[in-house]
């Protein structure tokens, strides 16, 4: 089998993102990480919101779902538990994905689906042109805001630890190479793996741009972004772990999922082999779920009738 | 049963929580198991303990298709159920209370609602009897009634001696002694009523022993303390017995949806389409004929925008996928519905409709959501909506569903109520082998592609349908939208394009409205030929059935068209009916009569008469004859309304 490429994820459809746009710096790292895990393009099946961001599954070459605003995650779920061997992934906004997603979000955390989470947060809603979403600070005012952010924002990596995503890792727009490195291990984690992307949005979010995140307004000039892993971090949560370690664990998660401002971290935050995947529960209910999933399960004989055996539980309802 | 009647009615009622829906079970297995047919009716609050509830049985020795107004043995639990029903207790018939119960003043029930009150306050002033149950009990005494007083507590103080347990254990088998008490009074041999047992506590010798044992006390009971010669109702048992199943309408849909292939259901709870999912989800393992692993994944989501979004996921990849749900769910669900349609996704919505708008009367029955179903959703997309008249439909219509659904590549809707769902009812055994799964056309990957897309998906063709593959095939890419796209998938806002998609979605109800065949359409009951042409669907059939047959004893012919596909409405073969109607009736289970509407629209014919009933419970046979026969005398208004505030 000849070596599969970014190449072969590349599509010709012309792109229709703002030029500057940090989305095309997470499709070109999503391109790389999938040839980089040498799937095959049919293999792969791409879930996106609706947004700017939700756009990117029509750029990837693999099954691409665009599906309703917020509603990514039940889609891909339901894709995810009938075919267990799809490598499904889902694309999209923090619109999308914190406002009018939220409940899935969360009670996908309950699952721990083996999913791949990519949020692109620019702090604004994108294509209904520049409103604040929940990630945007309160008093903030972005260009297109008429007056300051009356809201107060989410913490989306807060919100995923409590949710009970399994791995939970940050990366920024135009640090590709780094970015490829966390989709793929995300992806490859067995669980529910919450990526958010800090992406500028050169249209709309004239506060939060590639300048500010390379710390040009800074005294030392230092980029805002620093490594978790070059810090010491450790974010494994080994299996069976104790809960006091689990507790440890969760502090100084949280200690750096609140740094902002200056010092922005970035990289994994949380890798926990603790927890079983909703596909390993579903396994203990249904021995035989793995081999015969929903999506390939026979259910009809070679004249089409059904195979389905009901006559015990028939024999059950049956009178006589 | 007496010589006079061809039918008994038994009815259970008592607090929400006391075990009525059990006695119940254990009464029409007992009678099942006799080889009677029966039809069982439920109606309880949306409540978990406390409120009313009560259970018809309606026994027979021919198929029954619906309630009775009237009751021939009443077995009450409690003040409330006796203040509320002794009064529908017929002449010759029986009531077993508490011997606890016997002299209630109704102003101290506290769940006897004011306007019930008031009612039967009325009722005993003009007979000069107090307020209270006892003047319930002379009344049914002077009418003819017998009354049995049994005091509960004696009879498990002497079972909780006999067995040598606590008198609370005891206290457990009072559902089972109020069962034997009728059964008794009845002359039913109490050895059914132990194989009901043991059908309704498999696997548990020890209840079983213990109401056993219940059951002989109250046998003994009777005998020594009542006069049964005086009481002529009697079950005598079939000379042959017919195996049949006794179910209830959410097992049949489930069992129909396994029987067709079901994979993958998803659902948020909700009364009255829960019990579905939860049957399933019990028997999620299951054997196939091929010895091949039967399994179906049953996912309780956070909402019901979660489980139509997640069931339609599922069915990308391949699996027959299903969801199911009452009015409140549907409406949330209504923003993937649009999504199911413009994608082509094969998914099956089961919708179990309840008393409606908002939350309404969750535990009761209406037919209010006929003209939603048919147009939910923004803009234009095909749907197939079909709809049960029984049980037996039910099953095979579950089925069904799925090859409408992968067929025609559209999402379909099973449109049934809460009446439906919750009947019980003895039907001949399912034929299984006649079920046929068709997939519809699907694509076919090559051999060892490498997966490079992009493939045409939504091809233009001439039926409509395009060779669907599923999410994971090789050679198969391509992508899908709630945007309008070209063929691959792709967003378009060509307006060539988007004449083209919109045609050919539309063909697909075009090429189903030829291809669905006639009797999955409507079905035609009674004298084909009678002018006088009755149109409903869905629960109501059983109850149009009896009133025909009523109608017949008085030598007046008519005929049912039960309308079975609502959408796309079949209204090319309708015609020839509606034009040779002489009256036309319409008659449905809601206020504006959506199924009239939805004929004049598509077919121009009007209904000359309707009959709706919108009090949240399902129509009799009684009540259809009646209305049905002063129609025919032309004594009725063109719109009658069916009503009966005792139910
Ligand atoms: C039900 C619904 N409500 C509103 C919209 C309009 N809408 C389109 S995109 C969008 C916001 C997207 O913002 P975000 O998720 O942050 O993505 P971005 O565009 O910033 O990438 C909204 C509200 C919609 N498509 N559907
Ligand atoms: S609006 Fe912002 S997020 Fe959307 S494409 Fe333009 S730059 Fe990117």
């Amino acid at each position: 089998m000849p070596k599969i490429t970014a190449k072969d994820y590349r599509v010709e459809e012309p792109i229709d993102w703002c030029p500057g746009c940090g989305d095309f710096g997470i499709l070109s790292a999503l391109q790389q990480a999938l040839a980089g895990l040498n799937l095959l393009p049919h293999q792969v099946a791409i879930f996106g919101g609706i947004g700017c961001s939700g756009k990117a599954q029509y750029y990837v070459n693999a099954y691409g779902v665009h599906t309703l605003h917020g509603r990514t995650l039940p889609y891909a779920t339901g894709a995810k538990l009938a075919n267990p061997d799809l490598t499904v992934i889902i694309v999209g906004g923090d619109g999308d994905g914190m406002a009018i997603g939220a409940g899935h979000f969360v009670n996908a955390g309950r699952r721990n689906v083996d999913l791949t989470y990519i949020l692109f947060n620019n702090e604004v809603y994108g294509l209904t042109k520049g409103q604040a979403s929940p990630t945007l600070p309160l008093g903030l005012q972005t260009k297109s805001l008429p007056e300051p952010n009356i809201q107060g924002n989410v913490n989306s990596l807060m919100l995923a630890i409590t949710s009970g995503f399994t791995w939970i890792g940050r990366g920024y727009a135009y640090e590709v190479r780094h970015l490829v490195g966390l989709m793929q291990r995300a992806i490859q984690h067995p669980g529910l793996s919450y990526l958010e992307v800090l992406q500028p949005c050169p249209t709309y979010n004239n506060l939060h741009t590639r300048d500010w995140y390379a710390g040009k307004d800074l005294e030392d000039g230092r980029s805002r972004l620093y490594l978790l892993e070059e810090d010491g971090y450790d974010p494994v949560i080994p299996p069976g772990a104790s809960s006091e370690m689990i507790a440890a664990k969760i502090c100084e998660f949280t200690a750096r999922a609140q740094e902002w401002g200056d010092r922005i971290p970035i990289g994994v935050f949380l890798e926990n082999r603790s927890v079983p995947t909703f596909e390993e529960r579903i396994g203990k209910r249904i021995p035989t779920y793995r081999m015969a999933p929903p999506a390939r399960r026979p259910i009809a004989d070679e004249d089409g009738r059904t195979i389905t055996d009901l006559s015990g539980i028939f024999a059950e309802l049956t009178m006589a | 049963m007496n010589e006079h009647q061809k039918d008994l009615a038994w009815r259970v009622g008592g607090p929400q929580g006391s075990g009525i829906d059990t006695a119940a079970w254990i009464f029409s297995r007992a009678v099942a198991i006799a080889g009677f047919h029966l039809f069982g009716r439920r109606e309880y609050y949306s409540n978990i303990m406390g409120r009313h509830s009560y259970f018809d049985v309606r026994v027979a020795h021919h198929p029954l298709t619906c309630h009775r107004n009237t009751v021939d043995l009443l077995t009450t639990f409690g003040s409330e159920a006796l203040a509320r029903h002794a009064i529908s207790v017929v002449k010759g018939g029986g009531i077993i209370y508490h011997a606890d119960s016997a002299d209630e003043p109704l102003s101290r029930i506290s769940f006897l609602d004011a306007r019930a009150r008031a009612d039967l306050e009325a009722y005993l002033d003009e007979r000069g009897l107090p307020h209270s149950t006892a003047g319930l009990l002379e009344d049914a005494r002077r009418r003819g009634v017998q009354t049995y007083a049994v005091p509960y507590d004696e009879i498990t103080s002497a079972l909780a001696k006999k067995l040598d347990v606590p008198k609370a254990v005891a206290d457990r088998t009072v559902n089972t002694i109020a069962v034997a008490v009728s059964c008794a009074l009845l002359r039913h041999d109490p050895r059914y009523l132990i194989k009901a047992l043991e059908k309704t506590f498999p696997g548990r010798p020890k209840v079983i022993h213990m109401n056993v044992q219940a059951i002989e006390l109250a046998y003994e009971f009777v005998q020594t303390h009542f006069d049964t010669r005086n009481f002529d109702f009697r079950l005598i048992p079939a000379e042959k017995i017919e195996p049949r199943l006794l179910l209830n309408g959410n097992q049949a849909v489930a069992l129909g949806k396994l029987a067709g292939g079901l994979t993958f259901q998803t659902y948020y709870p909700i009364s009255p389409a829960t019990d579905e999912s939860v049957y399933l989800e019990e028997h999620s393992n299951f054997p196939t004929r091929n010895g091949a692993p039967g399994s179906v994944v049953v996912v309780q989501t956070e909402d019901e925008i979660s489980a139509v979004t997640m069931a339609s996921g599922a069915a990308l990849t391949g699996a027959r996928s299903a969801t199911a749900t009452s009015g409140p769910g549907f409406s949330l669900m209504v923003e993937g519905l649009g999504w199911a349609g413009i994608n082509e996704v094969p998914l099956v919505i089961t919708l179990y409709q309840r008393g409606s708008p908002a939350t309404g009367m969750p535990t009761r029955s209406e037919q209010g959501d006929l003209q939603f179903v048919v147009h939910a959703g923004h803009g234009e997309f095909p749907r197939i909506v079909l709809t049960s008249g029984d049980l037996t439909e039910a099953f095979y219509d579950a089925a069904q569903a799925f090859n409408y659904a992968e067929r025609y590549q559209v999402p379909v809707i099973h449109l049934l109520d809460k009446a439906l769902s919750s009947t019980t009812q003895t039907v001949e055994p399912f034929d299984v082998s006649s079920i046929r799964i068709e997939r519809g056309e699907l694509y076919t990957p090559p051999p060892g592609g490498n997966g490079r897309g992009p493939y045409p998906r939504f091809a233009i063709t001439e039926s409509g349908i395009s060779p669907r593959p599923f999410l994971g095939q090789p050679g198969g890419i391509h992508w899908l939208t709630g945007a309008e796209h070209n063929t691959i998938g792709i967003v378009t806002e060509d307006p060539v394009i988007r004449e083209q998609m919109v045609e050919k979605r539309a063909r697909k109800l075009e090429l189903a409205l030829r291809e669905i065949p006639l009797d999955e359409k409507f079905k035609v009951y009674g004298d084909r030929d009678a002018p006088f042409t009755l149109i409903s669907w869905g629960s109501n059939k059983g109850a149009i059935l009896e009133a025909i047959e009523c109608l017949q004893a008085d030598k007046i012919s008519a005929r049912l068209v039960q309308i079975r596909l609502l959408w796309p409405f079949p209204k090319d073969e309708l015609t020839p009916l509606l034009k040779s109607a002489s009256p036309l009736v319409v008659i449905e289970s809601n206020y504006s009569g959506q199924l009239a509407h939805l004929l004049r629209a598509q077919t121009g014919y009007g209904a000359n008469y309707l009959i709706v009933k919108y009090n949240g419970r399902p129509m009799s046979g009684q009540e259809v004859y009646s209305a049905l026969k002063a129609i025919y005398e032309g004594k009725s208004e063109p719109r009658v309304v069916l009503r009966n505030p005792y139910e």
